[in-house]
């Protein structure tokens, strides 16, 4: 994946809420971003930090929460943790995996003044 | 823009014509073909001050505090003179610390506060997905978003599902493609009516574009619209066009590890046509090893295999293709609204 984009992304959705909620500084921004989602983090840092420059979101803080891939194997009918899409569950080795969390990209929320 | 590859966007063209500006999500679509010489609505888009006329908006809620905002730069004071005008110059002197929600300060007080955003990244993407589904539902239209890498042959199969269906099946085709209007009307020599949308420098169509091409197609109610995206295992995957399903192509000549190495694509797609499988013979391509490794990334994933060539697949995803539209227009008539139909009126209510 590739994260300038990603953070061109946030960096717009952070503009659109500081022209509702009429905001001018962005101090923090968390953002929940899965295992499973392919983004490389240190990546992203980097990239906002270039995108978030003359913006709002200049220095901003950013904390990145990042969500384990779950799934769900059908074999064993319990949850299993999923480090990445074909990998096998853990405990019995089946394929049969249902991915149910960790591929998540959001941002949940903002420190501004 | 592509969360994937980072490729611009600003380049797109829909048969040719510059794609329209962007139409914010709940803003009213217009589906009805245009009238010939009728003017656009949407002024076109491409506007390079866009990114900092946020200053000057921003600014015009915290007149007081416009010397201390971040973007009293060289480059934004202009806007704002001009904003202001001459009263109101006065402000740049002013530094107000009660200028947080409250309108109030207590001293040493932080003005910051918590805002609660809970948004998708990929949110307005999937806002136009969203809306286009929507559509699709209320005129009971079964739309196939239709992905692969390049050369797999999409269009051929494309065009021998066109001849199959022959007149029996109302459909209509869009084309994503980088350049060239080719595809386009290969579609139109096979029979259908077929959009070309050029995405420029993009790498996959988007539900906007779609949403797009779609009031200019004037789709029929009750057909089948399928999207030929951009040869691209990668990031067509990451944007809902609002489809039914999404469909992966995977042709014998490629590698049968291919799911595994471009899993998301395999992952996000309900059917996968093995093509090309009269070249079986000659090629060494486990078929088989091939299907497992698919169904290892999503063991749902149904599978045809197929060659448009020999004919062989063809009936089992006319079939599928046959037995979605049945259900997308059964779909149409919410069940309340069946059960206050005249029964004799609606043949649908007889039959179930």
């Amino acid at each position: 994946m590739h994260e300038m984009s990603i953070a061109e992304s946030v960096l717009q959705i952070i503009e659109d809420s500081a022209r509702t909620e009429g905001y001018t500084k962005v101090n923090a921004i968390w953002l929940e971003i899965g295992q499973l989602a392919g983004v490389e983090m240190e990546s992203l840092r980097f990239c906002f930090d270039a995108v978030s420059r003359d913006s709002v979101a200049e220095n901003a803080r950013l904390e990145i929460i990042e969500t384990a891939g779950q799934g769900w194997c059908l074999e064993c009918a319990r949850n299993v943790a999923v480090a990445a899409r074909y990998e096998p569950c853990p405990n019995c080795g089946s394929f049969q995996i249902e991915v149910t969390g960790g591929e998540e990209m959001r941002v949940k929320e903002l420190e501004v003044e | 823009m592509c969360m994937t590859c980072g490729c611009g966007k600003g380049q797109t063209l829909i048969d040719g014509r510059v794609l329209a500006r962007q139409r914010k999500p709940g803003e009213k679509m217009r589906y009805q073909a245009r009238q010939k010489g009728a003017t656009l609505s949407h002024s076109p888009h491409p506007n390079p001050d866009e990114t900092s006329s946020h200053s000057t908006r921003l600014s015009k809620g915290n007149s007081q505090v416009a010397g201390n905002l971040p973007y009293a730069g060289e480059g934004h004071m202009g806007s704002q003179r001009e904003f202001y005008g001459k009263d109101h110059l006065h402000s740049y002197e002013t530094i107000d610390f009660g200028d947080g929600p409250a309108g109030t300060h207590a001293p040493g007080m932080s003005q910051s506060r918590m805002v609660k955003i809970e948004r998708d990244i990929l949110s307005k993407n999937n806002d136009y997905a969203a809306e286009n589904r929507k559509y699709f539902s209320g005129h009971g239209i079964f739309a196939l978003n239709l992905v692969s890498s390049p050369g797999s042959g999409k269009t051929t199969l494309l065009v021998n599902t066109i001849s199959a269906l022959n007149g029996k099946q109302p459909l209509a085709v869009i084309e994503g493609d980088q350049q060239t209007d080719n595809d386009a009307a290969r579609i139109r020599a096979a029979g259908a009516p077929a959009l070309q949308i050029n995405t420029g420098k993009g790498c996959h169509l988007d539900a906007h574009m779609v949403g797009q091409a779609m009031q200019r197609l004037n789709l029929e109610d009750d057909s089948l619209l399928l999207i030929e995206n951009v040869g691209n295992l990668v990031c067509p995957a990451g944007f809902d066009l609002g489809e039914a399903h999404k469909v992966v192509i995977f042709s014998v000549t490629e590698g049968e590890d291919k799911p595994l190495k471009y899993p998301d694509m395999f992952r996000a797609s309900d059917m996968m046509l093995l093509s090309k499988i009269d070249l079986l013979p000659h090629l060494d391509f486990d078929a088989d090893l091939a299907v497992a490794n698919a169904r290892r990334v999503n063991p749902d994933i149904q599978v045809i295999r197929m060659s448009a060539t020999s004919g062989e697949g063809m009936m089992e995803w006319l079939e599928w293709i046959a037995s979605g539209c049945h259900k997308a227009v059964a779909d149409k008539y919410p069940v309340g609204e069946l059960r206050g139909r005249e029964p004799e009126s609606n043949p649908l209510l007889q039959t179930g």
